[in-house]
């Protein structure tokens, strides 16, 4: 059964350099994925979207698709407070400061709903997400700004993110306490049970884990203007007009 | 399967391919790690800490080369020029043996087979680009927006190839105990190899190991 002869054993004339073809193949079909890839992405997530709007295995999150919440978490674990737990702390610079609970935000305040997009700085984009809340204005009315302040200052109960505000993109009626959004209460995940949604700028000033609202006359704290703004990220994220980016406005 | 003591055997991974092997796949592990926690929502739910995962996944992607370049930098690269030979020249046998899946192509069967041959090409191939498409997505101020978007994508699309490459290649080595002893021990039976690699036994004798 085994060859016997000699010359057998020589590297045989028709030895073909696979490896070169394929390596240089490879670098090339990269470089042109860089050049096309958000092109064939775009096709890709309109494809995929049926599947990956149904998906209950959860298996849809392996897909490279862009339209899909990616979890930007910067704590050790995911921070939880059970709905009976929750409070959200509105004060500072305000003539009535405020422990808001749940049935507070989803019942006794004016509600808003809204459908929009949630755009994410690092290219991912959430088309038709439906938000449910209160305006960050009607909270500012009840518990009545002082004259003097200027911004807004949010916490998480992660203990480590911060966002900031303008009283003027404060008071925009986009801007919403959000307690629903995808239909169903805002997930730990998505910052649950209370997330502010900030819908003209980047997905980072939607502060997650909403546990404190702080009306301020400066931004005088190490944190300020925000996490990620200390991280270099622009601290007006309005949407295609800051970090270098011309995406579409939400 | 460890070869008895009595055994003649024959060396098929010298000590600085083992080296390559092994640190390539430790820090292979950790990108892979790092990257499914970075990738997948659940997993960066429960994991947290974005930032630190982000620069380890970084820094170690930009080691990932460095065993590599050990490993060729030095006199003890000969047998690994010898063998980056064998993966890079493809003959008559090896295509029939990757057209047949294994049925065939086995009769001259030299020191690697063709679907070991593609598994090192296809990862060493992946190395420049994922460092490429990485350094882009990290360092993107200096490149159109779109670039970002596309080096993601082709990123992202690579690392699910490589998940499912590698996940083959372990089982097959789980199930290849032969395999396993080889890349840690670097002897086989020289009994196996004279009646199953018949060519790479043949480069044997004539001196070219």
């Amino acid at each position: 059964m085994l060859p016997q002869t000699p010359e057998d054993a020589e590297l045989p004339r028709e030895d073909v350099p696979v490896g070169r073809r394929v390596l240089l193949g490879m670098v090339g079909l990269g470089a042109l994925g860089v050049l096309w890839g958000a092109t064939v992405q775009s096709g890709l997530d309109r494809a995929l979207r049926p599947i990956t709007l149904n998906d209950r295995t959860g298996l849809s999150a392996f897909l490279p698709t862009s339209s899909r919440f990616r979890i930007y978490s910067v704590t050790g674990s995911l921070p939880s407070r059970t709905d009976l737990d929750y409070r959200l702390t509105v004060d500072g610079h305000v003539d009535h400061p405020a422990a808001l609970d749940l049935a507070d935000l989803r019942a006794r305040l004016p509600q808003t709903a809204m459908t929009k997009d949630f755009q994410c700085v690092t290219g991912w984009r959430v088309p038709d997400v439906p938000w449910e809340g209160v305006r960050l204005g009607h909270l500012l009315d009840e518990v009545g700004v002082r004259p003097g302040a200027s911004h807004v200052r949010f916490w998480s109960f992660d203990g480590v993110y911060t966002e900031t505000l303008t009283m003027e993109q404060a008071r925009r009626d986009d801007v919403l306490v959000a307690h629903h959004m995808l239909g169903a209460p805002v997930t730990r995940e998505h910052g649950g049970p209370v997330r502010l949604y900030v819908a003209p700028m980047y997905g980072y000033k939607s502060l997650k884990w909403l546990e404190r609202v702080e009306v301020v006359t400066a931004l005088d704290q190490p944190s300020d203007p925000g996490y990620w703004e200390n991280l270099g990220y622009d601290t007006d994220a309005w949407v295609g007009q800051s970090n270098g980016r011309q995406d579409e406005a939400t | 399967m460890t070869p008895p003591e009595d055994e003649v055997v024959v060396e098929r991974f010298d000590r600085a391919e083992r080296w390559l092997h092994w640190s390539s796949a430790m820090l292979f592990l950790i990108l892979l790690g790092t990257g499914m926690v970075l990738y997948v929502g659940t997993l960066s739910a429960v994991v947290g800490r974005r930032v630190l995962v982000k620069d380890v996944h970084v820094i170690t992607g930009l080691l990932l080369p460095a065993p590599l370049m050990v490993a060729y930098g030095g006199s003890w690269r000969a047998q690994l020029r010898r063998d980056v030979r064998r993966f890079a020249r493809w003959s008559v046998d090896d295509r029939r043996w990757l057209l047949s899946l294994g049925r065939r192509g086995r009769e001259r069967m030299g020191k690697f087979n063709a679907g070991q041959k593609l598994n090192a090409i296809f990862v060493a191939g992946c190395i420049p680009v994922m460092l490429m498409t990485g350094a882009i997505m990290r360092w993107f101020s200096p490149f159109p927006l779109a670039w970002r978007t596309g080096a993601t994508f082709v990123h992202d699309s690579l690392a699910l190839v490589l998940l499912a490459v590698t996940v083959g290649h372990i089982l097959k080595a789980l199930t290849t105990p032969r395999a396993i002893s080889a890349m840690r021990t670097g002897a086989v039976p020289a009994d196996h190899v004279r009646r199953h690699h018949p060519r790479w036994w043949r480069e044997l004798q004539s001196g070219d190991r």
